[in-house]
């Protein structure tokens, strides 16, 4: 008796199992840096990530040949260390089954992740990671969003040879993988326009007085100054190029004025420019995904705040991701990896292209950027694309007004 | 060369807040035996008491510097009952537990609150300007305040019965009981006024620099070489290790990159170490 009921039972699971569908959610796994240094320049770019997976998983998901899979984010805090993001990458691929990888933020963390995704053969779409040297050393899974580092300052010291000519350049950064390729991307081209750079010195990332640094820049007198790092410390510079009442005609720093927080200087926020991956005003005619004027409206709505280049590179990385996927029709890393290497489209984001030669795979080649500086309008300050003056939004303000 | 007398003159006016914040590291020490590894969060929390206040109340940020004393030194009172008193006198690695924890609920406390994102006060002060440099007026007001603390705590502890009886249990605890002073009570009240000046030291720091709850951590390092450059215990030489630390750093970076102040800074501190153990400024009484 009991061996018949046992029969019809499994009978009864193997009838109805055709029937019974599984939803499968496609996971992606990163780590955002809730604490730590990294914290302001990380929130923006989670932010990001959040839209694109809500407005997926809201139209049901990613389309998988014939199906929708819904989008799972697994994430942890790394606290900004590479420690953490070592430890947890392995748990991501290993325990959580993630499908897909996103970078964490900042170079040096995505090193370090590039490390776990290429050992275990999962793609990663990087954003908030522009240090171009991991790129040198073979890898074949990772997919860059950014503009490589070492052409972040080009478009200011193209502003400078057209304004100035003869400007005294202080080439001031933080001694961190990002800002020194950055730093040295930046020497370079300006040796190679003509341009005097009298001071390169770098700084701790954690440094909060820049006096030291600044008396040698007045002492230099050098009247532009370029460079910075991350949020931290580059409006801390900032704020302390006010307070030290310096005449420069021009004052280009990295990251940290392109993060809406920067805003909250006040008058030191005033005249400063930043290399910006993306701009609100850009006008790209994307071939999938939204508008510019659409992700910013959609940002503003859920964030109540106006997006900056990080939060456009989250946002980005989830749509390059759908993209591939859906190109694909499938969830196999070899066929997404193959749609990523011939990927050569426009989202709002702008022009997307990897770089496919094995000396530099995965680099982004395709992606152009800007120039903005925060000038007044009306009295409040507002960011201005100012670079090239092609797609400037307002002309380049040379020198500072004081 | 006026390049090299703003830098040192820079490195001199942040020298008087490392020396601020390293007093309350050494009188903890100096009248306990204590050392205080909440002294870095404690600072932080003076940072952020400060930003609450000015941002809060929209009070002028150097009116709230005192007000932010006065609740470092009650919070100092409070955690000496909780955290401190049941360890004093027992193996030294006890009481640096119990500090570190309070360190490290603070921090954590802190970092839910407020994130690790930094904030800044926003002080509009006119510089003085020396040819084509620029000395911030927020760092001058903020050296002045700090000497100042500086010497009010040096006439309380010489010149007030109180402060005498700080002084009596830091020298001899059971002697000062013999003369009828409530030691406990009198620790209790050090600790507070410690904890009190480092949220001071904290709340001028925030009119200079940006800070999160993690900054306090740098300071309380500078404090720990400050304390030991002055002589352990001995509130007057931290302040003389603060100016000197800050002079250092001034006289070193218009030569070198910045990355080698730190090095060099160190470098002497050790070398300092060896010639002269119990610290530079060694002078009265105090272990």
């Amino acid at each position: 008796m009991n061996r018949l009921a046992l029969s019809l039972l499994v009978s009864a699971s193997l009838v109805s199992a055709p029937a019974m569908t599984y939803a499968k959610d496609i996971v992606i796994g990163f780590t955002t840096s809730e604490t730590g240094k990294l914290n302001a320049d990380s929130a923006p770019q989670m932010q990001g990530f959040e839209l694109w997976r809500d407005q997926v998983n809201a139209k049901g998901g990613i389309k998988v040949g014939g199906d929708k899979y819904p989008v799972k984010f697994v994430k942890y805090d790394d606290q900004s260390t590479s420690g953490r993001v070592q430890q947890l990458y392995v748990r991501l691929v290993t325990q959580d089954n993630a499908d897909f990888l996103f970078s964490p933020y900042s170079s040096g963390l995505t090193a370090t992740a590039a490390i776990i995704s290429e050992q275990y053969g999962k793609v990663m779409i990087t954003t908030g990671a522009a240090e171009g040297k991991t790129y040198e050393l073979g890898n074949q899974h990772l997919f860059q969003t950014y503009t490589p580092a070492n052409l972040y300052l080009a478009s200011a010291l193209d502003a400078v040879k057209a304004k100035a000519p003869k400007s005294k350049i202080a080439l001031i950064y933080e001694n961190g993988g990002f800002a020194k390729a950055v730093a040295t991307g930046a020497k370079a081209y300006a040796d190679k326009l003509g341009l005097n750079v009298v001071i390169d010195e770098a700084y701790d990332a954690s440094t909060t007085d820049f006096s030291p640094i600044l008396n040698k820049v007045v002492s230099s007198g050098a009247d532009v100054l370029i460079g910075g790092g991350h949020f931290a410390d580059g409006s801390t510079l900032a704020r302390q190029l006010r307070e030290q009442n310096m005449k420069l005609k021009m004052i280009s720093l990295l990251v940290a004025p392109d993060v809406p927080k920067f805003a909250g200087l006040g008058s030191a926020a005033y005249g400063v420019s930043v290399p910006s991956q993306w701009e609100s005003d850009a006008s790209y005619t994307p071939d999938f995904g939204p508008t510019a004027a659409q992700f910013t409206k959609d940002y503003e709505n859920r964030f109540h705040v106006h997006p900056g280049y990080h939060a456009a590179g989250g946002y980005a990385s989830g749509l390059i991701l759908q993209h591939a996927i859906e190109q694909a029709g499938s969830l196999d890393t070899d066929k997404v990896t193959a749609q990523l290497n011939k990927m050569d489209a426009t989202t709002f984001y702008g022009h997307i292209r990897f770089a496919n030669d094995e000396s530099r795979h995965g680099l982004q080649v395709g992606h152009d950027m800007v120039l903005a500086q925060w000038q007044k309008k009306g009295g409040e300050l507002e960011k201005e694309v100012v670079w090239p003056e092609a797609a400037g939004t307002a002309p380049l303000m040379f020198p500072i007004s004081q | 060369m006026t390049g090299v007398i703003v830098s040192i003159i820079n490195g001199l006016l942040l020298g008087a807040i490392y020396g601020l914040a390293a007093i309350g590291l050494t009188l903890i020490f100096g009248v306990m035996k204590v050392i205080n590894l909440a002294h870095g969060a404690m600072i932080a929390l003076g940072m952020f008491a400060l930003y609450l206040l000015v941002s809060w109340l929209g009070i002028n940020p150097y009116l709230a510097v005192p007000v932010v004393g006065v609740g470092g030194f009650l919070m100092g009172f409070c955690i000496y009952w909780i955290a401190v008193h049941r360890v004093i006198g027992r193996a030294e690695l006890m009481s640096l537990l119990a500090t570190f924890a309070v360190s490290m609920i603070i921090v954590g406390v802190g970092t839910v609150l407020w994130s690790t994102s930094p904030y800044n006060v926003q002080v509009d002060m006119p510089g003085l300007s020396i040819g084509r440099y620029t000395i911030p007026g927020n760092h001058i007001v903020a050296a002045v305040v700090a000497i100042l603390v500086a010497v009010a705590l040096y006439l309380f502890l010489y010149y007030t019965r109180l402060g005498k009886a700080i002084r009596a249990v830091a020298s001899n605890r059971q002697a000062s009981e013999l003369m009828g002073i409530p030691s406990t009570r009198v620790l209790a009240i050090a600790f507070g006024i410690g904890i009190g000046i480092a949220a001071v030291a904290g709340s001028l720091i925030a009119t200079l620099f940006p800070f999160t709850i993690l900054s306090g951590a740098s300071y309380e390092l500078k404090s720990f070489v400050v304390t030991v450059l002055g002589g352990l215990g001995n509130p007057a030489g931290a302040l003389l290790g603060g100016l000197l630390l800050g002079l250092i750093e001034g006289s070193v970076s218009p030569f070198v990159s910045v990355s080698w102040t730190p090095v060099i800074e160190f470098s002497l501190f050790v070398v300092i170490l060896i010639l002269f153990p119990a610290g530079l400024f060694r002078v009265g009484r105090g272990r």
